[in-house]
């Protein structure tokens, strides 16, 4: 099956766009994550997520209310103290969750976070929420971090509880944005790890162009099984194996065939 | 070489160096700076390992192996260890490059019973060795040891408090190690010049006043000038004559550690630490190779075998030694980098040749290999070493943008994370205090809260149901001055005797006549009484009590902010500490010898024996969990991820603790980066950032918690698994288990 790079549906509607502007749900912080974004990131995770992917891995930021509520001037406050570090050894990335279920406060953060330290700034999203924002939102996003969960989208829709095509067409509106993009792709056996399945996605992504700076592939791994527990959700993944380092190699290689950067 | 020796004089020696000040007085630095070549490039030229070290390091391998399993392969029982006392030994005479043992044989250690006869006793016995009688007789008959004399001195409160573990890990039982004899002086000068200098220095005092400080100075003046000759006689045996300067490379190189030699030969300090050589060594390299007489593969073999040697310096230690210091460490600290006063960078290729023995060789735990980290060092050097870390686990970190403007351009790090002009200055080691039980004390009057006996005399308890800040403040405030005064006591006493007992005399006679020292004092278990005292402030504090009235435990009702989260609310109280309990140390009457008052924030491994002695906190830890080592956050309350975690330990002033301020952090390959490219990098900017906002020290370990799992299992496989712990590196298969546990247990920043 192809992908259909048009779509006929908006999630729009599926979703509410009226958030605030002047506060949001926070997750967490963390400080010193190198692995979300070019260097060293100062990382906000937002609480919500519409999404029930059955490999996530902080299923504890799912709800939004779950989260710790914050101002603006709570997140210039968390960042200030390590703006000069970030400045040359990384930025700023907001992570979740998912980040445009808060789109308005979101947005205002990043608008924040160039104005006040021009710190280079991240979108960590599976953009199914991308109609939310206008393509201004973006002028103040340096990088978006685009997770594609799968490119069938039965199986999509299987693992998320979503549909796969406004993800998709997130990925042209950025293409339209000229806006540069990494690509992450968790890589769960069983589930994600179908060669065909990744060569279709590899033909999507190298279609954008030169818009995608890199490509991660990340192996599944079974560090969020206890935060599953803890929430009393039920984990069908339990006991889901960790990907060989072959088959690793094997997905790593697929998308590098079509001309990407891989990592 | 004994054929020439007679006609070698300075001048030769000293061909083509340039500089002035050197010439005419013992002035290592002035050498330096006029000779040596910065490197700003980046680590494409170094050589690997010839088959020669290879083979040498493989033959050693066994004897290592046959050494873990026994915990001590042989111990010359026979005599007590003087620079002189055993004849030349040798891994494989004809494939070493530098040369010398501290016994006649590899991994033989010896026996120094000036430190204490009942350490060298249990230490045997509890090996499966036996102490020769004649030397028993010695030191029960006709000789008094250092730790006899301290045990003479202490008052009932100092024993007291030594027992309960409020004071811990004085040295009056071992040696005190920590002090940094200039070994580079041997090579540059000889033994003769060396002599003659010190010999000037005595009779300069020959016509003042004989007071009780100026004889002592005489007495060990003389006792240095016999240590010089005695040194000369070490190297005769192995067919050096070292009484004139080093005339290449490989002299240079032979003739430090020679001098280096006579003080693991004389004393078994707990922290026998090289000083800062590499960049001195290299002057030489850089004027062999520039001279054709030596390429680069045969000056990194002469750094590997310089290095070999470094590996097994050992000494015979009791089993609660280890157990204390998790294993077997010597501190053997090679200070490298760094920038010169002038803003030249110190670093030379000899700075990334000693740092490149650790792939050569592999990853070992010694020489301690300590980075001086400034923010304005080459790029090449400092992405270097980032990928030495996130490949090793095995050097650590120290902030020369905070030292040079105190120390110079010329100090060293002793042990773990005490800088110190190299020959200028020595330090009278004091271990630590432990503020989060003096905390306990304060609440119930200086009665110990494990085993009911008044430590401290005349204190009221607290008798109030829930912790009123203020209260606990005051009577903190008091116990504070109790503990200083108690403590600067020992200190006192135990470096009084040290001097007199178990003096160092060859490390001495590598310094200046007169020096700076100061008096190291230390604290422990900074964390837990920030955070015990942010919980009492902050959140409620709930008393509970046994039986006796004795507060036990503690129930906290609301939450508190951490030490460790970049949060003022608490680390504000982790700097009043320090800066208090320095006040109150340097408010003491009396510093022997008019040593500095100094402190360090740094447990070495003892954080677990710490914890130990230590009942539940108002923190909410639990009695006998480990504390968190040096000025780390507690485990698993720093949760905004390690750079807020390292904002955190940067506040604590270096002004207020110039011992050193310890932190240990942790991180999984993983979680620094997709490429090893972009690990270095990262990590090298983390250094600069924590550097920039005022960190003092950072031990960098990068591994797997699965390899450490696995390692704890199969130990045969793991045997050169480094992992750094508080200012120095262990082989983590010779971690007790509970350390082993610990240091699994402590905070690993891999985000999920």
């Amino acid at each position: 099956m192809d992908i259909h790079p048009i779509s006929n549906g908006s999630p729009k509607a599926a979703a509410s766009h009226h958030t605030p502007l002047d506060h949001g749900f926070l997750h967490s912080v963390e400080s010193g994550a190198a692995v979300d974004g070019p260097g060293m990131r100062f990382v906000f995770f937002m609480a919500g997520c519409q999404f029930r992917c059955l490999y996530c891995h902080n299923p504890d930021t799912w709800k939004l209310h779950n989260g710790r509520r914050i101002t603006l001037d709570d997140v210039i406050a968390e960042i200030k103290p390590y703006s000069g570090f970030l400045k040359f050894a990384g930025g700023v990335t907001i992570s979740g969750g998912e980040p445009l279920m808060q789109a308005g406060f979101v947005g205002e953060m990043f608008r924040r976070i160039k104005q006040e330290f021009g710190l280079h700034t991240a979108l960590d999203t599976q953009g199914f929420l991308h109609g939310n924002v206008e393509d201004t939102f973006f002028d103040n996003v340096d990088l978006v971090m685009l997770d594609i969960k799968h490119s069938d989208p039965d199986t999509y829709k299987r693992l998320t509880a979503q549909p796969l095509q406004p993800t998709l067409d997130f990925a042209h509106r950025l293409k339209r944005l000229n806006k540069p993009m990494w690509l992450r792709y968790v890589l769960v056996p069983g589930w994600t790890d179908g060669a065909e399945d990744i060569a279709r996605l590899a033909n999507f992504v190298a279609d954008l162009g030169d818009i995608v700076k890199r490509v991660e592939v990340l192996p599944f791994h079974q560090m969020g099984t206890q935060k599953w527990e803890q929430l009393g959700i039920e984990y069908t993944l339990k006991d889901c194996p960790t990907p060989t380092p072959e088959s690793v190699a094997q997905a790593r290689a697929i998308f590098a065939t079509k001309g990407l950067t891989v990592v | 070489m004994g054929i020439l020796s007679e006609k070698i004089t300075p001048a030769d020696a000293w061909s083509g160096f340039k500089g002035e000040a050197w010439r005419e007085s013992v002035d290592v630095r002035d050498f330096i700076q006029a000779n040596y070549t910065p490197y700003t490039a980046d680590s494409t030229f170094l050589a690997g390992a010839t088959k020669r070290t290879l083979k040498l390091w493989e033959d050693l391998s066994v004897l290592l192996k046959a050494e873990r399993e026994k915990g001590v392969l042989d111990v010359s029982a026979d005599r007590a260890s003087t620079i002189t006392a055993h004849d030349a030994g040798y891994i494989d005479q004809s494939a070493e490059l530098i040369v010398g043992l501290q016994t006649d044989a590899p991994l033989k250690r010896a026996i120094m019973p000036n430190g204490g006869l009942r350490m060298v006793e249990n230490g045997l016995e509890a090996f499966g060795f036996e102490l020769d009688p004649s030397v028993k007789e010695v030191w029960t008959k006709y000789r008094k040891s250092h730790n006899q004399g301290i045990f003479d001195v202490y008052s009932p409160e100092i024993l007291a408090a030594r027992k309960s573990g409020v004071i811990t890990g004085l040295p009056d039982a071992y040696g005190r190690g920590r002090i940094i004899g200039d070994y580079r002086r041997v090579a540059l000068y000889g033994t003769d010049a060396l002599r003659a200098f010190r010999q000037k220095d005595f009779r300069a005092i020959e016509n003042e006043v004989f007071t009780e400080s100026v004889m002592r100075l005489r007495e060990e003046l003389s006792e240095q000038f016999r240590a010089l000759d005695e040194l000369r006689e070490m190297a005769a045996k192995y067919g050096y004559d070292i009484s004139r300067p080093a005339t290449n490379a490989r002299e240079a190189i032979q003739w430090t550690y020679f001098a280096y030699l006579a003080a693991v030969k004389e004393q078994n300090g707990a922290a026998m630490s090289l000083g800062r050589v590499s960049t001195f060594l290299d002057i030489y390299i850089q004027r062999d190779i520039d001279a054709g007489l030596l390429n680069e593969e045969q000056a990194q073999e002469l750094i590997d075998d310089m290095i070999i040697k470094l590996r097994i310096v050992r000494f015979l230690r009791t089993p609660e030694y280890d157990q204390l210091f998790s294993g077997d460490p010597t501190w053997v600290t090679e200070s490298i980098g760094g920038l010169g006063e002038d803003g030249r960078p110190l670093v030379t290729k000899s700075s990334f040749r000693f740092l490149h023995t650790l792939y050569n060789l592999g990853p070992a735990p010694e020489p301690n290999l300590t980075v001086l980290w400034s923010t304005k060092l080459p790029t090449g050097f400092k992405n270097f070493c980032a990928k030495v870390s996130a490949d090793t686990s095995a050097i650590q970190y120290e902030n020369d943008d905070l030292m040079r403007p105190k120390w110079g351009d010329d100090y060293g790090i002793a042990c773990c994370v005490s800088a110190m002009r190299i020959g200028k200055q020595m330090q009278f080691f004091g271990a630590r205090s432990n503020l989060a039980k003096a905390l306990l004390y304060a609440i119930n009057g200086g009665v110990d809260e494990k085993s009911g006996v008044a430590v401290a005399k005349g204190f009221e308890p607290i008798t109030g149901d829930v912790l009123v800040y203020d209260e606990v403040m005051a009577k903190f405030d008091k116990m504070m001055d109790w503990l200083a005064a108690t403590y600067v006591k020992a200190l006192n006493t135990v470096h009084y005797m040290h001097d007199k007992y178990a003096y160092e005399r060859i490390e001495m006679a590598l310094h200046d006549r007169d020096i700076l020292r100061t008096m190291a004092c230390g604290i422990a278990g900074l964390s837990v009484a920030a955070d015990s005292l942010s919980a009492i402030k902050h959140a409620k504090v709930h008393v509970i009590r046994n039986e006796a009235g004795l507060a036990v435990d503690y129930k906290i009702e609301g939450e508190y902010p951490a030490y460790g989260n970049n949060d003022n609310r608490a680390d504000d109280i982790a700097v009043w500490l320090t800066e208090t309990f320095m006040k109150k140390i340097a408010a003491q009457p009396y510093f022997y010898r008019d040593s500095m008052p100094t402190q360090s924030v740094l447990t070495i491994t003892s954080n677990v024996v710490y914890g130990k002695k230590t009942g539940n906190t108002p923190d909410g830890r639990r009695a006998g969990e480990p504390f968190a080592p040096g000025a780390n956050p507690m485990n698993g309350r720093d949760t905004k991820g390690f750079v807020a975690a390292g904002a955190s330990v940067a506040k604590i002033p270096y002004d207020s603790a110039l011992d050193g301020i310890s932190w240990t952090a942790s991180a999984t390959p993983d979680s620094l980066g997709k490429t090893d490219e972009e690990r270095a990098q990262n990590l090298a900017n983390c250094l600069d950032g924590y550097a920039a906002a005022g960190g003092f020290h950072v031990n960098v370990n990068v591994f797997n918690r699965d390899t450490l799992v696995d390692a704890m299992d199969h130990p045969e496989l793991y045997s050169q698994l480094t992992v750094r712990v508080s200012g120095y590196a262990v082989n983590f298969v010779k971690l007790t288990r509970e350390q082993q546990l610990d240091v699994i247990s402590r905070t690993f920043h891999a985000r999920m």
